[in-house]
């Protein structure tokens, strides 16, 4: 009951951005269908006159349809930028199979005595088409469309990720945040829009076959019509954001940096964590939301702007470990210190950089890393039943490569045995296990473990004021007292959020700093 | 002039000839029956006389014009078509399912729906019953018989008809073969009419051509393929139905042109054939004839010898 009046409040909250979505969302899926019908529909008229031709088509038909859509939608970036477009031609393609298979298999059912009768009457090819098999395929036919309806619907929440809105903006929001009562803001008016959807092209199958022709017409007039709703509500600006989900509904991402530097000129899409560098690289965005240290802003040539308010928390890379590991294994503690402050940001960047862009393995990264730092040493001998030390990471590379640097240290310096268990997943996974025991360390960052793992009263946030060393004093003194963990020394850099823009547009209008930003959004 | 002329016709689906130098001419008003076994190519060659399948050579003529320089579906128009699965569209009533063609051609409403019910009426169909019904909603037999309705509702002169009766039990096919023969419509026109029943050849046809390997076999009356069969796939052909043929070939009129009772020939029909005197007579009517079985009997079994020695000479 408590969530059902929260998604109501939310939904009275957010009457306007949801009527914007639905509309949206309404013009993805029939922008996406008149193109699937408008080719699928001659494509299987074809294929039913060309049978030698199915396998093929079909097949390619679906092989599309196996493309996970965040990965379509990642291959149509480059092409299409961002936007309506690669959304709807994704869908368009989701939309293929059904609609040409329906018609295929549709405009094969008919009896051949019928058409044989029909043509021996003195029928037209195209009155045998029109009158005789379109009308018996209509029901299979139809089938398909509606089954194509139904998938665009639920796909087209994938569009949020490739900035063309939809309902999939609540969702991917809910989700990011953990929020179930805005994952459940988009869900359920999509699953309404997806039944009656299909409630509509029900009735539309039931209506005689003149009828049908002339509400046939009436559709296909409507849909580019409903398509084209969607496209009205675009903003400009002299500069365009595109941000992620997280970004956008964190207490300390947009909002925050919005009301510290006066942000207000800046329109803004909501893009797939993983596609926002690729649309700032490709210019369909200026300013995007990252990590400070990812190694793409080396790859792709952006620009880290100074948040010179300091409004995003300091997120310094700190091992957190169990304290019992280190009582047992006293000769841990300075094999472990021997990382302390020894990675700065331009350092991280690059060795991100390696992985992401490079492909280089994280092992031999933190090889190499190690090696110049002159801190390599060969892995001992393995020493039979060797106490093993477990080391967690979260999924992304700089944790990989964190990993494998204690790895390694451990193995050179120690007989200790050593087991990774990296891809935990996110920043909750880690914790439990590491409080659990399945893990004995994981490198943490200083403002996730404040404002994720300790979630304080806003008072305490403010009166820490940003500053590293009191962050990390508090986080370091909570965890001790609420979780018995510990943690130890910062590796040196800062991987927080960031405002990037392509350095060379931020050269050219002489922005370095956030409150660049601001000053020239408001010229 | 004949209506149809086909000259030297072939064709071959890939590397198997299914017609081979068929000619053959079709008098105005006349009926003529393909008949062979499965496979002998008599389908195909009634497609080809209303394109259905283009010949890969010779030529069909239809009054004197040859078919290729008219568009197929023009052409279609003036031949009615009946097939074995009859092929009603499912989605149009009876009546909409008849008037197909006459609406094509552009015939006034009011005349197609008085043809309709005309048509209806004759083939035993109530039009305030049937006309409104969707094919699913009849039997077999009624379904075929809105199929003829169909091909004849533009009064085609000519009409093809490809195993018109084949799916068809035997009971509903006995009688709408009856009805089939004793329709007025049919008898001003054109037939071509496949099938492999050789009873309903005999039946209908004014002249039979037998066929195998795609090549005629013989063409001519059905006696003179039963009593002049011109080879041994003729003989053979018929050999297992041979008496009930000759039952139902041979008249009064034939087998009692020499005999005693010559004088009173006069007094009954002669063109009766020996089968259907004998039915009368067996079913409790025996003075409709100044003969007994028995004499019947003799007098065919002295007209079969005489058919046979014809043969031999």
């Amino acid at each position: 009951m408590e969530t059902v009046s929260a998604l109501f409040l939310f939904w009275r909250e957010q009457a306007g951005k949801l009527g914007e979505q639905t509309v949206q969302h309404i013009g993805l899926t029939a922008g996406s269908l008149l193109l699937g019908v408008l080719l699928g529909m001659p494509l299987g008229l074809f294929l039913s006159r060309r049978p030698r031709w199915a396998p093929a088509v079909l097949g390619v038909a679906g092989v599309l349809q196996t493309v996970p859509s965040i990965a379509l939608l990642g291959f149509l970036i480059p092409l299409l930028g961002i936007g309506p477009k690669p959304a709807i031609f994704a869908l368009f393609l989701y939309s293929l199979l059904p609609i040409i298979r329906n018609t295929f298999e549709g405009i094969r059912g008919v009896p051949p005595a019928v058409v044989e009768a029909a043509r021996g009457l003195g029928l037209t090819d195209g009155q045998v088409l029109r009158r005789v098999e379109l009308p018996l395929a209509l029901p299979v036919l139809m089938a398909g469309i509606r089954t194509a309806t139904v998938i665009n619907v639920g796909v087209a929440t994938l569009a949020a990720y490739v900035a063309a809105g939809g309902l999939g903006e609540f969702i991917f929001g809910g989700i990011a945040l953990n929020n179930p009562v805005m994952i459940l803001a988009g869900t359920l008016p999509a699953a309404a829009l997806a039944l009656a959807f299909d409630a509509l092209l029900g009735g539309v199958q039931r209506l005689s076959t003149g009828r049908l022709a002339r509400v046939g017409v009436a559709l296909l007039a409507a849909l580019p019509l409903l398509g084209g709703l969607y496209l009205l509500p675009q903003a400009t600006g002299r500069l365009r954001a595109g941000f992620s989900p997280e970004f956008v509904g964190r207490a300390d991402g947009l909002p925050g940096l919005t009301t510290a530097y006066g942000l207000t000129h800046l329109p803004s899409v909501v893009l797939a964590p993983a596609l926002v560098y690729e649309a700032a690289r490709h210019a369909d965005v200026d300013v995007i939301d990252g990590y400070s240290t990812d190694g793409r802003i080396r790859a792709y040539g952006l620009r880290v702007l100074r948040d010179d308010r300091r409004v995003f928390p300091p997120y310094y890379a700190v091992p957190v470990v169990r304290p019992a590991l280190l009582r047992e294994h006293p000769e841990l503690a300075e094999v472990l210190a021997k990382l302390n402050n020894q990675i700065s940001d331009s350092v991280m960047t690059d060795l991100n950089y390696r992985a992401d862009y490079l492909h280089q393995d994280p092992k031999a990264i933190a090889e190499y890393f190690l090696r110049r730092r002159g801190l390599w040493q060969a892995a001992r001998a393995a020493v039979a039943g060797a106490p093993v030390v477990k080391l967690g990471s979260k999924i992304f590379a700089e944790q990989y490569i964190l990993a494998e640097m204690y790895a390694a240290l451990i193995r050179g310096n120690t007989d200790l045995a050593v087991e990774t268990k990296t891809g935990l997943g996110g920043t909750t996974i880690c914790f439990e296990a590491l409080r659990s025991g399945a893990i004995d360390m994981y490198p943490e960052y200083t403002g996730t473990g404040l404002l994720v793992l300790l979630q304080p009263r806003p008072a305490v946030v403010d009166s820490l004021g940003g500053r590293p060393a009191a962050v990390l004093g508090y986080v370091r003194a909570e965890f001790r007292r609420r979780f018995g963990l510990e943690w130890l020394q910062p590796l040196g850099f800062n991987n927080t959020y960031a405002l990037l823009m392509r350095g060379r547009q931020a050269r050219e209008l002489g922005i370095m700093s956030v409150s660049d930003l601001g000053g020239y959004l408001r010229r | 002039m004949p209506v149809i002329r086909a000259t030297g016709l072939r064709k071959s689906f890939g590397a198997h000839a299914v017609v081979r130098d068929v000619s053959f001419e079709v008098a105005a008003g006349e009926t003529l029956v393909l008949l062979g076994p499965s496979g002998c190519g008599k389908t195909t060659l009634l497609k080809l006389l209303n394109r259905l399948i283009e010949p890969d050579g010779g030529t069909v003529e239809i009054n004197g014009e040859n078919v290729l320089s008219q568009r197929p579906e023009a052409l279609r128009r003036g031949m009615g078509y009946v097939i074995q699965q009859v092929g009603l569209l499912p989605h149009y009533t009876v009546a909409e399912n008849i008037a197909v063609v006459p609406r094509l051609l552009g015939h006034a409403p009011a005349a197609i729906a008085a043809r309709t019910e005309a048509l209806l009426t004759r083939l035993h169909l109530p039009p305030a019953r049937y006309a409104g019904q969707l094919p699913h909603q009849l039997s077999g037999g009624q379904q075929q018989r809105v199929g003829l309705a169909r091909a004849l509702a533009a009064d085609p002169p000519i009409v093809l008809l490809d195993e018109p009766f084949g799916a068809l039990d035997p009971v509903t096919r006995a009688s709408i073969r009856r009805e089939f023969r004793e329709l007025e419509e049919l008898k001003t026109k054109t037939v071509v009419l496949v099938t492999h029943d050789v009873t309903e050849a005999f039946e209908l046809a004014d002249r039979i051509m037998l066929l195998d390997g795609g090549r005629i076999q013989q063409l001519g009356p059905p006696r003179e393929l039963l009593f002049r069969p011109a080879n041994g796939f003729v003989r053979d052909f018929f050999a297992a139905e041979r008496l009930a043929l000759q039952l139902r070939t041979l008249t009064l009129n034939d087998i009692f042109r020499d005999s005693t009772t010559d004088d009173s020939a006069a007094s009954f029909a002669a063109n009766i054939t020996v089968h259907e005197a004998l039915e009368t007579l067996t079913s409790g009517n025996a003075a409709a004839f100044p003969f007994t079985v028995a004499q019947l009997m003799a007098a065919f079994g002295e007209a079969l010898q005489r058919e046979e020695d014809g043969w031999k000479r």
